[in-house]
């Protein structure tokens, strides 16, 4: 089971909206490399997944991606909070601001809705592993393209951070599809 | 020791601390996942865990309960329903 913290992983402080800004984070709460994909690929994964240090690391990256999909819903609350339906409007959100007011929803940054088509589920560890790997890498480049699209920099640091996270992520599923691939890969040479 | 040194912090150092420590402790939780072996990661996360455990004790005294389903206890009351959660409060707290 699960229980839950009442605090962020790490502090956001925002202090002028930025709706357009908004829009573009958008992606990485419900879109195809964002936080719910990440977080439900890998705890999806992890039932069939085989050894102890398979399941723990998808079930612990699982748990830290429902953090940070807290993380970007705070982010993109706090930059429309002061914003008005004209302002969203204006900043591309008019649909968003029709279909959901100012709440959150699962879709992209051009309001294209989550499908769990974005990722795959297989009981071949390795084939898995792989996927998770790409997956950090997928997640890594749109951070890094949202951090070229920011232009405040307190919004910055939290996608700093995010991206940084993407890159210890893929190091430790690295060490994880080594293991697997010496001990229990169904096909020992995979290329 | 650690209890003493929570007494001593404000709230907002209390907090940052505690999401500092929570990094600490996550980020050795995942390599520790794939360096099982590794003493030294894992007397740097028990020590993480210790410290933390203090600083959560005195945050609750102060504030309420910090997690849900039977991991914090409330003072009357409920208290869970009145600390702040992480994201903007649209309706403002409850009375």
């Amino acid at each position: 089971m699960w229980v839950y913290v009442k605090q962020l992983e790490v502090p956001i402080e925002i202090t002028r909206p930025n709706p357009a800004l908004a829009k573009v984070i958008m992606t990485q709460f419900g879109g195809p490399d964002g936080e719910f994909t990440a977080a439900w690929r890998y705890l999806t994964q992890s039932f069939a997944m085989p050894t102890g240090r398979g399941k723990a690391i998808l079930t612990d990256i699982g748990t830290e991606e429902l953090a940070h999909m807290e993380m970007v819903g705070t982010l993109v609350q706090k930059l429309i909070q002061d914003a008005s339906p004209r302002d969203l409007e204006r900043a591309g959100l008019g649909g968003h601001y029709a279909q959901h007011g100012y709440n959150m929803f699962l879709e992209d940054a051009n309001g294209v809705p989550w499908t769990s088509t974005y990722f795959q589920s297989f009981d071949d560890p390795v084939t898995c592993l792989h996927e998770d790997m790409a997956a950090e890498q997928k997640a890594r480049t749109t951070y890094e393209d949202l951090l070229d699209l920011s232009d405040d920099g307190r919004v910055s640091r939290v996608l700093a951070f995010l991206r940084q996270r993407e890159v210890t992520h893929f190091q430790r599923f690295g060490e994880t599809l080594d293991y697997v691939q010496e001990r229990y890969a169904r096909r020992r040479t995979v290329f | 020791m650690d209890e003493m040194k929570a007494k001593g912090l404000s709230p907002d150092e209390l907090t940052l601390r505690m999401q500092q420590l929570r990094f600490a402790a996550l980020e050795t939780n995942l390599y520790l996942d794939t360096h099982p072996d590794d003493r030294q990661a894992l007397e740097d996360y028990n020590r993480v865990v210790r410290e933390l455990m203090a600083l959560h004790q005195e945050w609750v005294r102060r504030h309420g309960p910090l997690m849900n389903h039977g991991e914090d206890p409330s003072a009357y009351p409920w208290q869970w329903t009145r600390t702040p959660f992480p994201w903007p409060l649209w309706g403002g707290p409850d009375p």
